[in-house]
């Protein structure tokens, strides 16, 4: 079923009765040309790019539980492509321009929605990195803008330009980055892969991999074996957890991020704000929750779940920046577990088993990154070579030095 | 989450700066594949889901980095030493 | 005004009727009672619509008397203060308060978007997933203003909030969540074995179902009783009670965060008092006795104005005597709700008929029914409601269907108990059929629950249970519990027959009132696959309101259950998140806003500095004096050349006490300075200092500083302002877990010591007058470093080092004496015009000087980089050796430290630019590198500035494009090396 203006109508018309599932509840066939493991919004998304783009179809993508019920559905929905290295911005902007044609490409309004995403700086120095940014952004032919004082005002009136502990400065902005809902986009995928013959199963546990000789030829799962010529994970989260079984040791540790969500309110703030002087930013969604988060715990963790002192720290860098928020309330608090990688940059690449292909090390930048990351790891799977814009992510890297260190902080994944 | 630090008592993680695992041993930077081994030290981690030992230094407190083990699921802390009290004992016969 | 309180009973109930409390709701003034909530004293006064919905802007009323409450949410106060999505029932009553409806234009009665209800048939679930794609561009512009006009509920405030916010901190044995029955018998034979217990409850009068119990407990009305109890309480010296605190989430190893709403009944905070508390609350146990919540049955016209829960009306009746309406019907499932209608009629309450879904109710109940003269129709469904506010009910019964008058239906599903805590560790509820109701499952460690949150719903059972969970949980932590005294209460039989949802009633059945979620998106929602209880959430947003499904997450699951013919454990588990009602965000910051965001470091010279008109910047936590403005400079440019020129021509002092000083003491300290430093230190002269570069691990640069060598075994080192914590951490991390075997011991002494750096060719006249020995360039050469006393005695070391290509001390005193030490190099260096500088000068001078800073230290460096490849000893290990050896790390297309001025000398120069070689396109291909520092050089009279770029040393003298289009320019540069004055370091060697 198409969707459009005269489903609805006809839907309207008839008491909602032809609406038919959005995809297959699919049983897991015996074997597969490609298996990705995870369903989460990167498993579907390169399930989808390998169907779409590469027409390899007879792919399955195995999740533990239900689809998007991990980082694709726990996370503060911002896409942007303001990175710094030159290993990062091809990459993230080819995200961005997938997702300037996504609702169109899937059939499915995933409310991409460009409001922009203002960086604010409070010193010379941090002007100076956002310039470095900002004109590397340039030179990628991507948008930015490097705002003062005053413009951001213009933008922002609310925020504490006058009692500020760090006053504003000014900020970066990139017009085009912005939200999309991220439900929406797990959902669009999933049927659009369903409806080009992809096998989405869920409740599928992969327990394990089917090995001849050193390479992987399938996965054990709580619904028996599958075999298949090709195994992509994408489990960012649990990758160490999925790469133990095929005796592997990656350069990731597990930690939980904490994500934020108020109470509905009518518009109050436009686009995606961040704050430079602490560790908080914020959108609000369509429906009017302020949406807002800020650093990682910075303990190791698979609890999906953080602690009082980053919870205060969050909501102490929200009422810095912005001190009307005090009588609005936090509606719900959770936690995902991000892949936190040891130069803060993720991985796309084979492994060193023959047949096991990873996505993984996302950090807390997954969600902009789905639909590269999807075509991407698509492209890797089928071509067996990695897309041009994803070459730096890279495996080896750690033991070559052409590392992608944003923040500069070296192997110390609590600091990206 | 609290940690029960050897020196002050009980206080809460807040007072800390953690470093993950403490499990890993710093390789002779003398041996002839020095860079492999410094490659895994500084880069892999087993980032188990379960039972971890890890260093926490109590920044806020008595400055001690400690040995602390800690469940990634559940975060239940089973106790804490003083990494200098264990690097000691690991060095004395048994 | 309307009749004041025209629905309120002549009598009972626990409001003072002496203390009338004005207040207004949508501008129209009424009288409430102290005693009274907002939604209470609004039923008092006969108002009955008091919002609009979320989707349809659909009349509502207020439901439930509680937390639970999906429709009366208002905008409590005004201006600087409003707060929006307020719940109207649980807001206590002050004089003066000021409430408003919210989600209507232009008014409640009359809503502007409650034609959307006509539109309802396209808006079901997931409406919006279907649409508005086309065109592309029309989203931002035109769908998505117009939608999110149209959602969210309240308006924030339009301007700070002028509140303060308070946390705390505290500790006790047992924490007892919950002042009802259970909670309190809990608490009670907790205290009496000598825990230290706090008892925290949300509500403003503890006893929870207590208050609105109609019957006697112990010989007393049962208020009566919880007031005996918390008085008790109270009494006691190791009990706190904690009202109007909200226990909101359950985090690790026993910590519990509560919200106190310290003020929020007062319409405004007392001199000195916050709003809100946010406390952190340290139990080695606790017993959750939160009650549970009714839960409505979902039929057609369910959401008129009128119907409310049946626990609410009897809450109404009982507690705040006040009539809901004057002619009451049940619809209901249970006993419960009998008995509640019961006693509200007892008390007065108007209830005429009762109406059971179940075909077989107990004869004895009916008969007490009848026996009152209420009707009753067993085996009967409400399908339809009718009136603007509730008029009247149309019924199916076994003999056909008839309409019934009444203004009120309450309404009675069963019970869900308050599960919401157990869950914050992950734990699931589990379904128990005979309740037909989720009880809690694996609860967070030291987390135990009692009475009706765990499914005990007789309040004979729940006080039984509440002295058993608390006798438990006093003896586990080893106090000796004395046999509790428990007051019996007969309980009668509980008796529920699950019914969920009228099939087939008419009008739109809604599940989720305050999302507007009915029956039929459910019934999408499993059309297209979004069965799980997880999808099924997420697509129609059922249980993601303010309520977090409170009173519809069980029937959505039953309808959903009942279309897959799964059961409804099968088809999912109702789960809930923190917090566990909504908190302000001004509590969770507390003081930390504005400029108490974070705290302020002062050097110890900051009174001195600001008596010389210092200007103050921010660099990280201190405060730093920025230049000294001097009176008819034009710009801050003006002043710090004057400044720079003056110390390049005589001599100026500045306070640098912010680098991290950390004094390492031991017989292997230049040993252990070897292995973190590229370079060696164990060689170094005693009363001598030294340069040192340090990397991380991985091999990039860590940090820079001196270290100086005061005696055979006794090294001070310094470290950049930025990195003072990180580098001590760093160490200590070395000494203890690496290399414990080191007799070395640190400590950071960055706050003992003022430290001030006296530069220029008249420094050594100056400080000689301030030293008391002798700092000739023998006593005192170049790199010198000796303890010795100044000022007449005063501890003091002195460093003879140079940030800045001057002739440069740098002078530590113990830091109450750097003020002093400050206004006596001013004194000495009055007669050579000596000159206080700022951070603004010192740059512009290290910059001239070529040496790195903060931003070419950003993480990103190699040692060679930034030029310090030659330094890295070969003849040693150190931190970061074997990884700097990396092929990516030593590539040669590396870009490299090197320096920069402007082709045109009179052009600006801008950090952050990138550099293009001439010629070539703007992109990333073509970057070469990027501009890290500049400065305008007084002594050049022209920009310059520090970078990094590829192979930079071997291309001294080549042009090339310094581009910075985020700024509009594009320069052209010569490359050059980065000393741009005095490269032989003639001067500092003087």
């Amino acid at each position: 079923m198409r969707y459009s203006v005269f489903s609805l109508l006809a839907n309207a018309l008839n008491g909602q009765k032809g609406w038919v599932p959005a995809w297959r509840e699919a049983a897991p066939k015996p074997a597969y040309d490609v298996i990705i493991v995870g369903g989460g919004g990167h498993g579907l998304a390169t399930a989808y790019y390998l169907a779409k783009v590469h027409g390899i179809r007879n792919v399955a993508v195995l999740e533990k539980g239900v689809i998007g019920s991990g980082n694709a559905g726990r996370n503060t929905t911002i896409i942007r492509s303001n990175y710094l290295l030159p290993g990062n911005e091809p990459f993230y902007e080819w995200s961005m321009k997938l997702w300037e044609g996504l609702e169109q490409e899937l059939n499915y309004n995933a409310m991409v929605s460009q409001r922009g995403i203002l960086n604010l700086f409070h010193s010379d120095a941090q002007r100076d990195a956002y310039a470095r940014r900002g004109n590397a952004m340039r030179l990628a032919g991507v948008d930015s803008a490097l705002l003062d004082k005053a413009q951001v005002r213009a933008m922002y009136p609310f925020l504490d330009f006058d009692n500020a502990r760090f006053p504003i400065q000014g900020g970066l902005l990139q017009a085009r980055a912005g939200t999309a809902r991220h439900d929406a986009v797990v959902w669009g995928y999933a049927r659009a892969a369903d409806r080009l013959g992809v096998d989405i199963v869920q409740n599928c546990e992969v327990t394990g991999f089917i090995r001849e000789g050193d390479a992987i030829v399938g996965v054990e799962t709580t619904r028996g074996p599958v075999r298949a010529g090709k195994v992509g994970v994408a489990v960012a989260g649990s990758s160490s957890r999925v790469a133990a079984m095929a005796g592997l040791r990656l350069p990731i540790e597990s930690h939980v991020l904490q994500a934020f969500v108020s109470e509905g309110l009518k518009p109050l703030v436009d686009g995606v704000i961040t704050f430079g002087a602490g560790h908080f930013y914020i959108s609000q969604s369509d429906k009017g929750g302020l949406v807002f988060g800020g650093d990682i715990d910075g303990y190791n963790s698979y609890a999906q779940r953080g602690n009082l002192p980053v919870i205060e720290d969050v909501c102490e860098g929200g009422m810095a920046l912005m001190p009307r928020i005090g009588r609005l309330r936090l509606l719900r608090h959770w936690g995902g577990i991000m892949d936190m990688s040891m130069d803060g940059s993720p991985i796309i690449d084979r492994t060193p088993v023959p047949g096991l292909y990873l996505n993984a090390g996302w950090c807390y930048g997954g969600f902009k990154a789905t639909p590269a990351s999807g075509w991407c790891f698509a492209h890797l799977l089928a071509k067996g070579a990695p897309h041009e814009t994803a070459g730096a992510f890279r495996l080896d890297r750690f033991r070559t030095g052409h590392l992608i260190d944003e923040k500069g902080v070296g192997a110390q994944p609590n600091l990206h | 989450m609290r940690i029960p630090c050897p020196y002050c008592g009980e206080r809460d993680a807040h007072e800390f700066a953690t470093l993950g695992d403490a499990t890993l041993t710093r390789p002779d930077p003398a041996a002839a594949d020095a860079d492999a081994q410094f490659h895994d030290y500084v880069y892999l981690r087993d980032n188990p889901a379960g039972a971890h030992e890890e260093w926490w230094y109590h920044a806020n407190g008595c400055r001690q980095w400690l040995r602390v083990a800690r469940d990634t699921r559940t975060h239940a802390i089973s106790g804490a030493v003083a990494a200098r009290a264990t690097e000691q004992a690991s060095g004395e016969p048994a | 005004m309307s009749a004041p309180n025209r629905n309120r009973l002549t009598s009972g109930g626990l409001i003072d009727r002496a203390k009338s409390l004005g207040f207004s709701f949508d501008g129209t003034s009424y009288q409430g009672y102290e005693g009274d909530t907002l939604a209470s004293a609004l039923l008092a006064n006969g108002v009955r619509l008091v919002g609009r919905s979320f989707k349809y802007h659909r009349p509502r009323g207020i439901v439930a008397a509680g937390a639970e409450e999906p429709n009366a949410l208002v905008e409590l106060r005004s201006g600087a203060r409003r707060e929006p999505n307020t719940r109207a029932t649980v807001t206590e009553l002050y004089d003066g308060l000021v409430a408003s409806s919210q989600n209507r234009w232009p008014s409640l009665a009359f809503d502007a978007l409650s034609l959307n209800r006509f539109l309802s048939p396209f808006l079901g679930a997931g409406f919006y997933y279907k649409t508005f794609m086309w065109p592309a561009a029309f989203w931002e512009k035109l769908y998505e203003p117009i939608i999110r006009r149209a959602a969210g509920l309240g308006r924030a405030a339009e301007e700070a909030d002028p509140d303060h916010y308070e946390k705390a901190t505290a500790f006790c044995d047992l924490l007892v969540i919950g002042a009802g029955p259970a909670g309190l018998m809990a608490a009670l034979t907790a205290a009496r074995s000598g825990a230290r217990v706090i008892l925290a409850d949300e509500d403003f009068l503890p006893g929870g179902g207590l208050n609105a119990e109609a019957g006697d407990i112990d010989r007393r009305p049962a208020p009566a009783f919880a007031a005996h109890v918390v008085a008790e309480l109270t009494s006691l010296p190791n009990v706190r009670v904690m009202r109007r605190t909200t226990v909101f989430g359950v985090y690790d190893s026993g910590t519990y965060g509560a919200l106190e709403r310290v003020s929020d009944h007062l319409p405004e905070p007392l001199p000195f008092q916050p709003r809100q508390r946010l406390w952190r609350l340290i139990a080695r146990r606790a017993v959750l006795a939160a009650g549970a919540t009714e839960r409505p049955i979902v039929f057609g016209g369910n959401d008129r104005p009128g119907v409310m829960l049946a626990g609410a009306v009897g809450t109404y009746v009982q507690r705040h005597a006040v009539l809901p309406g004057q002619k009451i019907a049940l619809f209901a499932n249970n006993d419960g709700a009998w008995r509640e209608m019961l006693a509200a009629q007892a008390a007065g309450a108007p209830v005429e008929t009762i109406i059971d879904v179940r075909a077989e109710v107990a004869p004895a109940l009916v008969a007490a029914a009848r026996a009152e003269g209420l009707r009753v129709l067993t085996g009967a469904q409400v399908i339809a409601t009718a009136g603007k506010t509730l008029t009247g009910l149309t019924v199916a019964t076994p003999s056909g269907t008839e309409r019934i008058a009444a203004d009120t239906l309450a309404v009675s599903g069963g019970w869900s108990p308050a599960v919401h805590l157990t869950c914050h560790h992950g734990g699931k509820p589990m379904w128990d059929a005979g309740l037909a109701a989720f009880v809690p499952g694996t609860c967070p460690p030291g987390l135990s629950v009692a009475g009706a949150a765990r499914g005990i719903f007789g309040l004979g059972a729940c006080l039984k249970d509440g002295a058993a969970m608390g006798a438990e949980a006093a003896e586990a932590l080893g106090f000796t519990v004395p046999a509790p005294d428990v007051p019996e209460v007969a309980d009668a039989a509980f008796a529920l027959t699950p019914f969920w949802h009228v099939e087939g009633s008419k009008g739109p059945a809604f599940v989720d009132l305050q999302n507007d979620v009915t029956a039929k998106d459910v019934g999408i929602a499993h059309k297209e696959g979004f069965r799980s209880v997880e999808l099924l959430k997420r697509y129609t947003t059922l249980g993601m309101a303010t309520d977090q499904g409170r009173t519809s997450n069980v029937t959505g699951l039953a309808i959903m259950a009942s279309l897959t013919g799964a059961s409804i454990p099968e088809t999912g588990t109702t789960i809930f998140r923190p917090p566990y009602t909504p908190v302000s965000l001004g509590a969770l910051a507390g003081h930390h806003r504005g400029k108490d965001f974070r705290p302020v470091r002062l050097t110890p010279t900051h009174e001195w500095a600001r008596a010389q008109g210092a200007v103050f910047i921010e660099t990280g936590a201190w405060l730093r004096a920025q230049y000294f403005p001097r009176k008819g400079e034009k710009d801050w440019l003006e002043t710090v050349s004057r400044e720079v020129t003056a110390v390049r021509a005589s001599v100026g002092l500045i306070d640098v006490s912010t680098f991290g000083k950390i004094d390492l003491q031991g017989a292997d300290v230049g040993a252990f300075l070897d292995r973190v430093y590229i370079n060696g230190f164990a060689g170094l002269a005693v009363g001598k200092a030294r340069y040192g570069v340090m990397l991380r691990e991985d091999g990039m640069v860590m940090d820079d500083g001196t270290t100086a060598r005061l005696s055979p075994e006794h090294y001070v080192m310094t470290t950049t302002t930025a990195n003072a914590a990180k580098v001590f951490q760093h160490l200590e991390f070395c000494l203890q877990v690496l290399w414990p075997e080191l007799d070395v011991a640190l400590s950071s002494v960055s706050e003992q010591w003022a430290q001030i750096a006296l530069a220029g060719p008249r420094a050594r006249d100056v400080l000689a007058r301030v030293a008391d020995g002798d700092v000739s360039n023998a006593a005192l050469p170049f790199m010198g470093a000796i303890e010795c006393t100044v000022m007449g005695g005063v501890k003091a070391r002195l460093f003879r080092l140079s940030f800045s290509g001057e002739l440069g001390y740098e002078i530590a005193v113990p830091a109450r004496h750097g003020a002093a030490l400050a206004a006596a190099l001013m004194q000495a260096g009055e007669e050579f015009g000596i000159t206080p500088y700022g951070i603004e000068a010192l740059g512009v001078m290290r910059i001239e000087k070529g040496h790195v800073s903060g931003n070419e230290l950003s993480g990103q460096t190699t040692a060679g980089d930034l030029g310090f490849g030659r330094m890295a000893s070969t003849k040693k290990d150190y931190i970061g050796r074997v990884m700097a050896a990396r092929p990516g790390l030593t590539d040669p297309e590396r870009p490299c430290f090197v320096g920069f001025r402007p082709v045109d000398r009179s052009r600006r120069l801008r950090a952050g630019a990138h550099f293009l070689k001439l010629g070539a396109a703007p992109t990333l291909a073509n970057d070469q590198g990027y501009m890290t520092s500049v400065a305008y050089s007084p002594h050049l009279r022209h920009w310059i500035g520090l970078g990094l770029i590829k192979r930079g040393p071997e291309r001294l003298g080549e042009r090339v494009r310094a581009y910075d289009p985020v700024r509009g320019e594009e320069i052209e540069v010569e490359i050059c090396a980065p000393g741009f004055i005095d490269p032989e370091g003639v001067r500092l060697r003087g």
